[in-house]
């Protein structure tokens, strides 16, 4: 089969389940109030809502990226440092068990009380959300080297610093690479998640108020670009990390 | 399993005392902090340090938490969040890892649901809220069907991928032999299968927990999420961080049970698990 045709054969299923969308609710099977059809919605994105969601949209972008630009870097010194030094692992390792198995929602209403409904209050909740998925696979990628490389670096007479750099953070990368792929899925959850209980814009926020107003085909819209940008953030990454995996054995 | 350096081989019993020593504080260093850190916390509080309204004590919180039990709100909000959460979680696995073999197995299905799956697992699903809202209404069948939806991705991929990578020769000698496809599924492919499959059940559950307190926050309806929200509504801190406590007591038990739980069924297998 020819790319192209692979390509259209994958595509396929998806385009009937548009088209069943659009007949569904075209035909009046479904009442357009609880279901308006996909042409209605892909309007929205050329009519007078566009500008409105594609700025909210943006705006809860910019704060998922800020939170994960805070989030991999703590995340990864966190994990590696915690796998490396004794006391490090004494007083942060407790934190992260008690942090780990809490769903990282119920944390929405203490960032509204602590730091308000606008910014700070979501992208440290992001923010920590992101952290912990981050910390957890640093520190695994770090503690399953083979103790011989570590030997063979230090034996050649490399400085800690230099294991650190040159092989530690190598050999835990790929496990790293999935602990921050975990990390975005989670952070499109809790930006979505926090601007739905609370929030004053941003999409999650632009879809409550359009659902309560009854504008449905706005509403769709704001649900299907947001899902797109989790889609297309998660390919991306993805692609990303093959390339920086590329070359590499196992 | 930590990384440390390798022993000096004329200071070997040094070094067997210092890694008697180093293992011990290992596993007393993290309760050891714990309680320094609410002991600091305690402390903080009580010479008002950090307002009471920011921070309650830790006291505060916990004689909170036996008001709750003592009236029975805690029973109820913990017994209907599990229940959403539980049934939700239920639902996605068993129609999850039926979905998962079919695919695994039928071509034409493989062709339909390939695409759909696997555009559907990246997307943040709690986005569709909304629209759960929308068609179910406001009650238990929308927060159900939402922690549904969020979880059932998850389990379908990862029982595909099971009953897929299961061994061919496998398969293949257990058909020579006879066995009837009924036999091949039940007595091949499933447990061959099981120790992925629950690892995929491993890793959707703490997603129905997170789906399942987002809808009681947003909808009501009792709940932990439900009480939290109220709580930091009317500004209860105490309430809010109780709550904290609860819903992270909740995660970890389950989580533990879980773990317990493939112990319990997957003991024959090799060790392993979520962490892998």
């Amino acid at each position: 089969m020819s790319a192209a045709a692979s390509l259209f054969s994958r595509a396929a299923p998806l385009l009937i389940l548009a088209a069943l969308w659009e007949f569904v609710a075209r035909a009046g099977i479904v009442s357009p109030g609880a279901l308006p059809a996909l042409s209605s919605v892909l309007a929205v994105f050329a009519g007078e809502f566009s500008r409105e969601l594609f700025y909210h949209t943006w705006l809860s972008l910019v704060r998922g990226a800020i939170a994960m630009a805070f989030a991999i870097p703590f995340g990864i010194a966190a994990g590696i440092l915690i796998a490396w030094y004794l006391p490090v692992r004494v007083v942060l390792n407790p934190l992260l068990q008690c942090l780990y198995p809490m769903p990282k929602v119920a944390l929405i209403p203490l960032t509204i009380i602590w730091l308000g409904i606008g910014n700070l209050s979501k992208i440290s909740l992001i923010f920590v959300g992101a952290l912990v998925p981050i910390v957890m696979s640093a520190y695994q990628g770090a503690r399953s080297i083979e103790q011989t490389l570590l030997w063979t670096a230090r034996s050649l007479g490399a400085r800690e610093s230099e294991v650190l750099r040159e092989v530690l953070l190598p050999a835990a990368l790929p496990e790293i690479l999935n602990g921050v792929r975990t990390a975005l899925a989670l952070a499109f959850i809790l930006i979505v998640a926090g601007e739905f209980v609370i929030a004053n814009n941003g999409v999650g926020n632009l879809i409550n108020l359009w659902g309560q107003a009854g504008q449905y085909p706005a509403m769709f819209a704001g649900v299907l670009l947001i899902s797109a940008a989790g889609f297309a953030v998660d390919r991306a990454f993805v692609a990303l990390s093959s390339r920086m995996l590329a070359g590499r054995q196992s | 399993m930590t990384l440390r350096k390798a022993p000096a081989a004329s200071s070997a019993g040094s070094a067997v005392q210092s890694e008697i020593w180093r293992r011990r504080v290992d596993f007393w260093g993290p309760f050891v902090t714990i309680a320094i850190l609410l002991a600091i916390w305690e402390a903080a509080s009580q010479m008002r340090l950090v307002t009471p309204f920011l921070l309650p004590a830790v006291s505060t919180v916990l004689a909170r938490i036996a008001t709750d039990f003592a009236s029975g709100k805690l029973l109820i909000d913990v017994g209907m969040t599990l229940y959403r959460t539980l049934a939700g979680f239920g639902i996605a696995a068993i129609c999850g890892v039926i979905l998962g073999l079919l695919i695994a197995r039928v071509a034409g299905l493989r062709w339909f649901f390939d695409p759909v799956v696997s555009a559907g697992l990246p997307i943040p699903k709690i986005a569709l809220m909304p629209v759960f809202m929308l068609w179910f209404g406001l009650f238990d069948a929308s927060k159900i069907a939402m922690v549904v939806f969020s979880a059932i991705f998850q389990i379908i991929i990862a029982t595909w991928w099971a009953a897929h990578s299961v061994e061919k020769e496998l398969v293949w000698s257990a058909r020579s032999l006879g066995a009837s496809e009924r036999q091949i599924l039940f007595e091949v492919t499933l447990p061959a299968a099981a120790p992925q499959i629950f690892t995929g059940l491993q890793v959707a559950f703490p997603l129905c927990l997170i789906v399942t307190l987002v809808t009681e926050m947003l909808m009501g309806g009792e709940g932990i999420g439900d009480t939290m929200l109220q709580n930091a509504r009317y500004v209860d801190s105490p309430g809010l961080f109780a709550g904290i406590f609860i819903i992270g007591a909740v995660g970890y038990i389950c989580i533990a049970l879980l773990e317990w739980l493939r112990r319990r069924l997957l003991g024959w297998q090799a060790a392993g698990g979520a962490s892998e």
